[in-house]
């Protein structure tokens, strides 16, 4: 975290400007509810009662304009594809997308004959955190969004970037 | 079933010419010919001994690349609690066979399904489109000698990575 | 002043929207707030099931059967492995049959509490969706102790199940049952005879019988309408018959038959159905057998063609299977009851206001994954 140790009273910190903000930044990443499937019922299964996401700092947002974080939970078919290069061009930046599941990863089990399933959502929009599974748990899912705010925590918004 | 053939035999007696008799008896099915289909519909609809008013199932079939495409219908009665089939044999190339959406209401989103994945046309259905489908999607999926296409819309739809097998 | 000029708008809900029960899109043409024409589009979760089937065997499709109406897996399963030992005249040992029967009341009550949960969500209340989730992880953590997955399950298999009930599971399942009835009392308290809910849902989105049967509606929907038709009692299939349940019927008790309080609170009451069937299969079951007795070495049904249905959670599947007498089916199609409860949206929907139509498509209970297959 970058606190100078011991060198002032307990209830003094400090930090890089670049890390606080980081370190803001990671813990209260709203994520879009994208379910489009069976793993939909698990995102769903995750914010309820018995693990909860708003612990980690997430709440879920239906509007694309209010959220950091798309989780795309299901299979995209070719009709909906489209629509979800629509909603990821609507969020703001800075952006980020967790695909959820094996459909959302490469396809999934409907790989190698689905005439209308598009072949992971990596074709249409970059991805940041593939969990895997089919369903993934809510375990796997909360062990995905706890890489994702790792990987936010190290990125520097402040220094100039080559 | 014994009622498939007590069917047969009235729907032979009201409109005949219609029923194909099968080869060997049976009791599974009726064949009907698509001629008059609708009225035969109405007809199994409203007579009190039949009261067919339940349209379960509407299914399209495909038997093989030199057959006929076949349209088979599972009809049921909440009342008499009886329950028959009724197959309809069309040809390949410009499959046609009148449409029994304004006897059975639920028959109009069962007979788009048939026709977005068989390319079977309707006659006199008022709204007939693709249902599960883009509207711009080219080809009838569930026949046998369907083919994958490579790219839709600048998408790629067949498997894309090496070494996934 | 003279007459203000009126125009229709047409609006666009989903296919994201986090009240749809799914990707599912309604083209809406609305004179002010009420609405005159609403059409529902489909399609947008279409994974080719048919087609899929055609290059597979009988048992690589179960699990692409779990995944179509994802809420009830079990009750997809249990169709289908049930229209194949029809055809082929299998016999499952007796405790195959109560473990099914089980396994498929479990999965009903799951699925009850998840509609009945995010129901209350379309509608504004929050917390009835996390008090029932609480329950249905418990029945979740029964089958992950059986067969070790918490949604889909491949459990059913022609011949038999996949595993056998393991240790404590009876213990358990007493345990639970128990715990729910006590429940169901407070979600009543909760939700059912909340005025607010009830002004919501109450004479709203009236379902007529006639129009029921005409559309091909089942299930709870119907019984909501006052149609007393379950197939576990009508055309009763696997030992159905065995036991001693009731079916709820809507009566119009806050409003009128066949409005969304009255399918809601049918569904509200076959939980407590299913907890009766379940507490007798558990005391009725044999204590031993094996599961895996009557599992054949292939799956080869004879040549011809079957059209079976059961009562799923919402309404009654239906599985029309073609064989050629070769290891892999020539078409299956699976007519699913979602499908046929929302074509009739189109009618029950016209003349409320906007926000009465998320209240209809709620009480619907639809499943878009069963719809497009």
């Amino acid at each position: 975290m970058g606190f100078l140790e011991e060198r002032f009273d307990d209830n003094i910190v400090t930090a890089k400007v670049d890390q606080l903000l980081s370190w803001a930044r990671s813990t209260s990443a709203w994520y879009f509810q994208f379910g489009l499937a069976c793993c939909a019922i698990e995102m769903m299964a995750t914010a309820a009662s018995r693990h909860d996401l708003e612990r980690i700092g997430m709440m879920p947002r239906s509007s694309p304009r209010q959220a950091d974080v798309m989780i795309v939970a299901g299979t995209v078919t070719l009709k909906m594809a489209t629509r979800v290069k629509k909603l990821y061009d609507q969020m703001a930046d800075p952006k980020y997308v967790i695909s959820m599941g094996s459909c959302a990863n490469s396809g999934g089990p409907y790989s190698r004959a689905g005439y209308h399933v598009l072949k992971g959502v990596d074709q249409i929009i970059p991805v940041d955190v593939y969990v895997p599974g089919c369903p993934p748990r809510p375990e796997s899912l909360i062990e995905g969004l706890l890489k994702l705010q790792e990987k936010i925590r190290h990125e520097r918004p402040l220094t100039k970037k080559k | 079933m014994i009622i498939n053939q007590k069917v047969s035999d009235i729907i032979e007696k009201q409109f005949p010419g219609s029923v194909i008799l099968p080869e060997e008896p049976q009791n599974d099915y009726i064949q009907l010919l698509p001629d008059n289909w609708n009225e035969i519909a109405k007809f199994l609809k409203n007579d009190t001994e039949l009261k067919f008013d339940s349209c379960q199932c509407i299914t399209g079939v495909d038997l093989g690349i030199e057959e006929n495409l076949e349209v088979r219908y599972n009809f049921h009665s909440m009342k008499h609690k009886h329950k028959i089939e009724i197959r309809i044999a069309v040809e390949r190339k410009r499959p046609s066979i009148p449409s029994v959406e304004q006897v059975w209401r639920g028959a109009d989103w069962l007979e788009r399904e048939v026709y977005d994945m068989y390319g079977v046309r309707f006659k006199g259905h008022r709204d007939l489109r693709r249902m599960l489908l883009p509207e711009d999607w080219k080809g009838w999926p569930l026949r046998k000698d369907y083919k994958t296409p490579n790219i839709y819309n600048g998408m790629k739809v067949k498997k894309v990575r090496k070494g996934w097998d | 002043m003279g007459l203000v000029h009126a125009d229709e708008m047409t609006l666009n809900i989903g296919p994201q929207h986090p009240s749809t029960h799914g990707v599912l899109r309604l083209k809406v043409k609305t004179d002010g707030e009420i609405i005159s024409e609403i059409t529902p589009i489909i399609g947008y979760l279409h994974r080719c099931f048919e087609k899929h089937c055609e290059t597979l065997s009988y048992e690589q499709i179960i699990p692409f059967t779990d995944r179509c109406d994802y809420i009830a897996a079990m009750n997809n399963n249990f169709g289908y492995v049930l229209a194949i030992e029809k055809m082929m005249d299998i016999q499952v040992p007796e405790r195959v049959k109560y473990i099914r029967v089980i396994m498929a009341e479990f999965n009903r009550i799951a699925s009850h509490l998840l509609a009945l949960g995010t129901f209350g969500l379309d509608v504004g209340a929050y917390t009835p969706f996390l008090y029932m989730f609480r329950d249905r992880e418990r029945i979740l953590d029964l089958f992950e102790i059986t067969c070790g997955a918490r949604l889909l399950y491949n459990y059913m298999w022609v011949g038999g199940v996949s595993h056998d009930l393991p240790i404590g599971f009876v213990e358990a399942s007493y345990r639970f049952l128990d715990e729910f009835e006590k429940n169901t009392k407070e979600y009543h308290n909760i939700l059912s005879y909340n005025k607010i809910f009830i002004e919501r849902s109450a004479d709203v989105g009236v379902l007529p019988k006639d129009v029921a049967i005409d559309y091909g509606v089942t299930g709870p929907n119907l019984r909501g309408s006052g149609i007393k038709w379950d197939l576990r009692k009508d055309e009763p299939y696997s030992i159905y018959d065995r036991f001693r349940f009731n079916v709820p019927v809507g009566k119009g008790t806050m409003g009128s038959v066949g409005d969304c309080w009255d399918r809601y609170w049918v569904r509200a009451e076959e939980m407590n159905e299913s907890v009766k069937i379940i507490r007798q299969a558990l005391d009725k079951m044999p204590r031993d057998g094996d599961v895996h007795e009557a599992l054949p070495k292939k799956v080869r049904p004879p040549k011809g063609s079957i059209y079976f249905r059961t009562e799923s959670p919402r309404g009654d599947l239906g599985y029309y299977i073609i064989s050629d007498g070769k290891g892999g089916p020539t078409r299956v199609k699976m007519r699913s009851p979602a499908f046929t409860a929302l074509s009739a949206l189109s009618e029950i929907a016209s003349g409320w206001m906007l926000s009465d139509v998320l209240v209809i498509l709620g009480s619907l209970d639809i499943v878009l994954g069963e719809i497009d297959r």
